[in-house]
Order: C-alpha cells, then structure tokens, then sequence
C-alpha cells in the first residue's frame, strides 16, 4: 500500500471550484449544465450543529429527515456488494468475485471494507453492520471535501490524527464532521471518485478510465466531465433510483436499443452513451452505419489512462516477498517512476496513454469464482469471460482494458485462490511475506477450501472502457481500424475495408496485372527492335 | 482520303471524362482495399464515393447517348476478320505487315476492339457497377439479401472486377500507341477527326 499516494481529496474540491470559475470566463463548444438551488440549507439545521463523536452520529441526524435514506441504499450493491446475474445467474460483487488485483476482499476487510458505504464492516463472513447508522452518507454527500474515510478503518474516517501512507510521516487529521455535515449536497465526481478512482489499491490502479484527474479533466480528457465541458457529475450518467446507481459492468447495456431517455417513454436510466445522443448521432451518415456494430467508446475513447495518472496493466504476485539482504521489502522503479517491484506485491507494469483490446461484446460478463475448478493445462486463465458475437445483433465491439498478471492457485483443487494480504496479524503477507502462510489463513478465514498446495497462473481480465470521452476530434480516424496494421487487428467475424482482404484474389490479381505489363513492355520493346532492323 | 469526324464531342467528352473517373476510382479503390495509404482510409472512400457516383451519371447519359444515335451497333461483336487482326498483332507488326482493318466511321473499331470493348461495358462495368452499389448500401440491404450475401463476397467480387478494368487499362493505353505513329490513335480521340479512305461527309 505504501507506494501509493493518496492525495487528499479535498485539493481536487478546490481545483474543481477553481475550473468551475473559470468555466464562467466563456469556453467554446458546449454550455456546462446548471444545478438546481437547493431547497434546504443544511447549515440551519440543529441536528447538525453537532458535536459528533463519530460519522455514524451524523447517519442518525440525517435520517431524521430523510427516513428511508438508510433503507434504501442497504438495498443497493454498494451496501450489499453482492449482484444477482440474471443472464448468468451468478452471484457476483465484492463479496463473492476474485479479481486480478489483491484477490479478494474477504479477509482483508479492515481495508477493502473501508470503501464500504457503511461503518463498522470488520468480517465479511457476516453481512455488514445492520444499525441503519452504520450506513454512511457522507462519503457520497460530502461537498467540502474534507470527508475521507481511512484506508484501513472498515469505513470510518479517523477520529485521531493517523499517519498514511505509514511510514510517510504524514499526518492525516480529523475530519470536522459539524461543518461537513452542514455542507452536505448532491454528490460529485470527487464523492464517487473517492472509491471508484483507487479501485485495487491507488489511484487509477484498476480500471483504466477512472482516475484521480477526472475530478477536474480537460477537455480533451474528458469532455463531459470537465468543468469546461459539461462539467457533469458521475449520477448525470448514472442516474440514480431510490438511491439505486444505474449503470454496470456486470451486466453492460452494450447497445442502448432505447435511444434518447424522454420522461415517460422510457426507463429514465442515462447510462449509456445514446441515453442522450440518441442512435443516430452523427452528422455523417457513414459513420451512424457503425452504430449497429461499434460501440460509441471504440471510437470515442482512442487510449485509457490518458489523465497523467496510469494504470496496472500487469501484476505478478508470485514473485512478491522477495527481501533485501537487512531482510527489508524491496520498491524498485521504471523510468516513468512507477513502481515495478514491491516486495509486498510483487512484479508491475503500468500504461499510460493505452490503446485498448478489442472484442466483440454483448454486455454480460461471466465470472471465474473461486470455488470453480478450471483447466490449469492451458494458462492464461480468463478471470472473466466477455459474451458475445459477430453475429448476435445485440454485440458490438467494445474496448476493455486487459489486465494481466500471475496469481496463486490450488494446484490440487485446481481453483483460484483467497489471498490474505493486508491484516494486523501475523498471517498477512504484507505483515511476513509468507504465501503459504498468509494462504492457509485466508482458507480459514473464508471457509474456502486450500489443499496447502499451490502455485502461480497468469491470468487475464477484462474491464470495459467507457470513461475519458474527450471532444470530437480526436475521435478514431477510419484508417484507425481501416487499415492492414489495425488497432481492430484480429477482431475477427467482420469484413473491414482496408484491413480484411482474400490473399488470393490479392496474389492472383497482381499476378495478372503485373503478366499484362510485362506482356506491354516485352511486344513493346519486340517492336522497336523490329523497327529498327527493317531501317537498316 | 479524307478528314472525317470519327470521334462526336459527347463521344470524346464521355471517353476523357470516363478515363480521369476510372483512374481516381482505381487509385482510391485500391487504396479503400488496402494495398497502400496515399490519401489515408477516410478521403480515398469519400472521393471513390464522389467517382463512382459521377460515372454512374456520366454512364446513364453515355447509355442514352448509344440507345438514340444508333451508336451501340458499333459493338456488335463480328468473327470476319477477327483472326487476321490477333495475327497482326502478334506478328504482323514486327514483320511490317499492314494493318488488315480498314476502319470507317460507320465501322470505327476492329473486330478484336469491339469484342474488348463490349466485354468492358457488358461484364466488367456492370459487374463493378452492381458490387459496387451493394457495398455503397450496404446498411440498407433488405432482409433477404443480408441473409444470402455478405460484404465480404461482394467486396470480394468489386476487388477482382476492378483488377480486370486494371488490366484492361493497361492493354487499351498500350493499344493505342499501334498506329501509324505512336500517337496516331490517340489523336482522333482528342480531335475528333481521323484521315480514312471514304468521302467526307456532306456539311
């Protein structure tokens, strides 16, 4: 963890401020969109004059006026994390899915769970905390941007000062709950960003396309959400229900057949791209003939991680816990000053600027669980599995970012699996760089089943791309894809003009063009020669 | 002899206009297949698009033209005399034989050009015509035709129709240089007027 930095969220609030007021110096192209005044100043009301002992005292305040809040979001994946996959019918989320980044989250609670919207979320053996005060509003709410929920608290920010990244020397203080309460408001991208930023341990580190620099993108990063764009937040997309966030990379609307959302027409789910440009959005007409098999983002998002802050693009656990001769972990770094070696983590590659992988893609992701046993003869193993094909009308051709790495395995039950990593005892491999150690307790501790024998498989893992969208121009040229050497290379199932052709025609076309032209050029020459003889 | 109009202005006009239409296609088109990158993907398909439109007008007009002047029967294929001008060119011109064709502006092309020519406007154009619509519309096909072809096949089709009109090119510039004089062909085709053995016409 401690290579990361975490950069405290509150400069990113007053960046944006910033952006926002030079937004109003006039900016050409597209009119940011205009907030409602709110109704309510939270800073008149009692109940949060405080003093609050804890963040979840500031919960029971809220909901003394919103009294369905708390109800509400322990319906949603973010309290549960857990996802009921109607197309495959797994069980998926946070608590049940392995990834290719730490693993699991299960028995690395104190840590993963402090991206919990909750409080208190110590054993994820257990169901989170059930009080309707142990969900946590703030960490959505929070507009002062001084709301941060400690890495390692379960969900909780710190109530006494704390040094992160430990070992840094910094300090991080307490939070003003009174006054962060008193400031509550709608949430923004900072608020979704706090979590969904520094998926896999830091910032940018998982997915590709979010990262710390959309709090305040340019334009050219990111045209929707740059305050001189259209300055939108996360839930302008994602439009929420009953605190229900729409928008999944379980089950992805790959092609919004739905066009346009118009109040009373449709489901008033804005998380697609043609939820607001509708199916034909182009000028071109050449280009709207794409549509029906390549997805907006193909074009849309030329490269991922394009903000300064890059992305995992490579992990290989099995050569974590390597120590120097003081019996001191490692960190070695590339010439970007990233880190390629943590002795807590093992070998990295990290990308910026990445052109995504290409596949065709109907929406539903299929998981490889942890208690599945797979075919260990023929690594790399797809920890998900994209659906989806050529010729299924409801696919188009999507990007992903491909993460890929190396990760323990039952060589025995021939099954991913449960990695203990971060934990104050002495069993975490971050604590004593112990795999067979810190793999025996993570079985104990889940209840998944270890033989005591394992080894490493390199794994792959698809996460789609849709952020990062910046202006028009700098969309994909045709020749991006029309072209032999082509980003869509090996895409397969589709004729591309320009990239796919028959070798044949090719080899027995130029034959016969070049037989023709060397037919020409030797009656040609036979006849000047000819001449030339009959003249002398 | 005497100086007759062999070659009508829309005729010429036609011709010309037709040559620039076809080599812009062809240097587009092989770029849209990809055998190289000179305009990038983009342009090449807009100005092919922007060719291929042009010629189908120019070639409706062309059509009319034939149909009203009586012109078509210029391509009525013939056997007579079609061996003795394949012998003139294999060998008769390198033993300084006479060319056996004696044109007039009722018969202006031999019979080996006729059957060149018919094969030009009969197989290949229709045949680079219709592929060519087809993958042009591609996202408009009726169900019927999208469950029974596919562009891979039709583009496959364009791409051999428009190696012939290549080859065909080649052969037809090379042709032209057989005159008396290398460019003695090609000066009707720009004039419009050829010296042949038969009285001029009247004014």
């Amino acid at each position: 963890m401690a290579k990361f930095n975490m950069a405290h969220p509150g400069r990113y609030l007053v960046v944006s401020a910033l952006a926002a007021l030079l937004m109003f110096a006039g900016t050409p192209g597209m009119a940011a969109i205009e907030r409602s005044p709110a109704t309510a100043d939270h800073s008149k009301f009692k109940s949060l004059k405080g003093p609050f002992e804890s963040a979840s005292q500031v919960t029971e305040a809220c909901l003394e006026c919103h009294t369905e809040a708390a109800g509400q979001i322990k319906e949603t994946t973010h309290w549960t994390w857990l996802y009921q996959h109607k197309e495959t019918g797994q069980t998926l989320g946070k608590n049940k899915v392995i990834n290719s980044f730490c693993g699991m989250a299960v028995t690395n609670e104190p840590r993963c769970t402090s991206c919990h919207v909750g409080y208190g979320w110590k054993d994820m053996n257990e169901p989170p905390p059930g009080a309707d005060s142990a969900v946590d509003c703030l960490v959505c709410h929070d507009t002062t941007g001084d709301y941060w929920k400690f890495p390692t608290l379960a969900g909780d920010p710190t109530y006494i000062p704390r040094e992160w990244p430990k070992g840094s020397g910094k300090i991080v203080q307490p939070p003003n709950l009174p006054d962060i309460a008193q400031n509550v408001g709608a949430t923004g991208r900072a608020n979704c960003g706090s979590c969904h930023f520094y998926g896999g341990g830091g910032d940018g580190v998982k997915h590709g396309d979010l990262d710390s620099s959309l709090v305040s993108p340019d334009r050219s990063l990111d045209v929707h959400m740059s305050p001189d764009g259209a300055d939108f937040s996360c839930s302008d997309c994602h439009s929420t229900w009953g605190h229900s966030v729409s928008g999944s990379r379980y089950q992805v609307n790959a092609k919004d057949t739905l066009g346009i959302d118009i109040p009373g027409h449709t489901d008033l789910s804005r998380a697609s791209c043609e939820s607001c440009h509708g199916p034909e959005p182009h000028e071109k007409e050449k280009l709207n003939h794409h549509v029906d098999k390549v997805a907006c983002q193909t074009c849309h998002v030329p490269a991922f991680a394009r903000g300064g802050v890059p992305t995992k693009m490579w992990w290989d656990w099995s050569t974590a816990g390597k120590l120097d001769e003081n019996s001191k972990p490692i960190a070695t770094y590339d010439e970007d000053g990233h880190a390629s070696y943590l002795s807590e983590k093992g070998d990295f590659r990290h990308g910026e600027n990445v052109v995504p992988y290409y596949a065709w893609f109907d929406g539903t992701v299929e998981y490889t669980m942890v208690e599945e046993q797979f075919d260990i003869d023929n690594p790399p193993l797809e920890i998900n599995r994209l659906d989806g094909e050529p010729n299924d009308p409801g696919s188009r051709i999507w990007p992903f970012k491909l993460m890929q790495g190396k990760q323990p395995f039952d060589t025995e039950y021939k099954t991913l699996l449960a990695t203990h990593v971060f934990g104050a005892d002495d069993a975490s491999l971050w604590s004593n760089y112990d795999w067979p150690k810190a793999l025996q307790f993570a079985s104990e501790k889940s209840g998944l089943p270890f033989s005591g024998n394992f080894d490493f498989i390199e794994t792959r893992m698809y996460w789609p791309i849709t952020h990062m969208v910046p202006t028009a121009d700098q969309a994909l040229r045709c020749s991006s894809c029309h072209a032999a050497e082509s980003r869509l290379a090996g895409i397969g199932g589709i004729y591309m003009p320009g990239h796919s052709s028959n070798p044949w025609l090719n080899r027995i076309g130029w034959l016969v063009v070049s037989l023709t032209l060397a037919g020409v050029v030797l009656h040609g020459f036979a006849r000047v020669i000819f001449r030339r003889r009959k003249q002398s | 002899m005497s100086r007759v109009m062999i070659f009508k202005r829309f005729e010429r006009f036609w011709h010309w206009f037709q040559a620039l239409l076809i080599f812009s296609l062809l240097i587009t088109g092989f770029e849209i297949h990809g055998s190289y990158s000179l305009l990038g993907f983009g342009d090449a398909t807009r100005l092919h698009t922007i060719a291929a439109w042009s010629l189908i007008v120019l070639w409706l007009f062309a059509i009319f033209w034939h149909i009203t002047t009586g012109e078509w029967r210029q391509y009525v294929p013939t056997r007579d005399g079609l061996f003795a001008v394949m012998h003139y060119y294999l060998i008769g011109t390198f033993t300084g034989a006479e060319h056996p064709y004696r044109k007039t502006s009722k018969a202006k092309h031999n019979p080996l050009q006729r059957l060149a020519y018919l094969f030009f406007k009969l197989v290949i154009s229709p045949i680079i015509w219709a592929t060519g619509l087809l993958y042009l519309f591609y996202n408009d096909w009726p169900a019927v035709l999208a469950g029974s072809l596919n562009l891979e096949v039709v583009a496959l089709v364009h791409t051999a129709a428009a190696f012939a009109m290549l080859v065909f090119i080649i052969a037809h510039v090379y042709m032209t240089t057989m005159g008396h004089t290398l460019t003695s062909h090609i000066k009707p085709m720009v004039t419009g007027y050829e010296d042949l053995d038969e009285p001029a016409e009247k004014p």
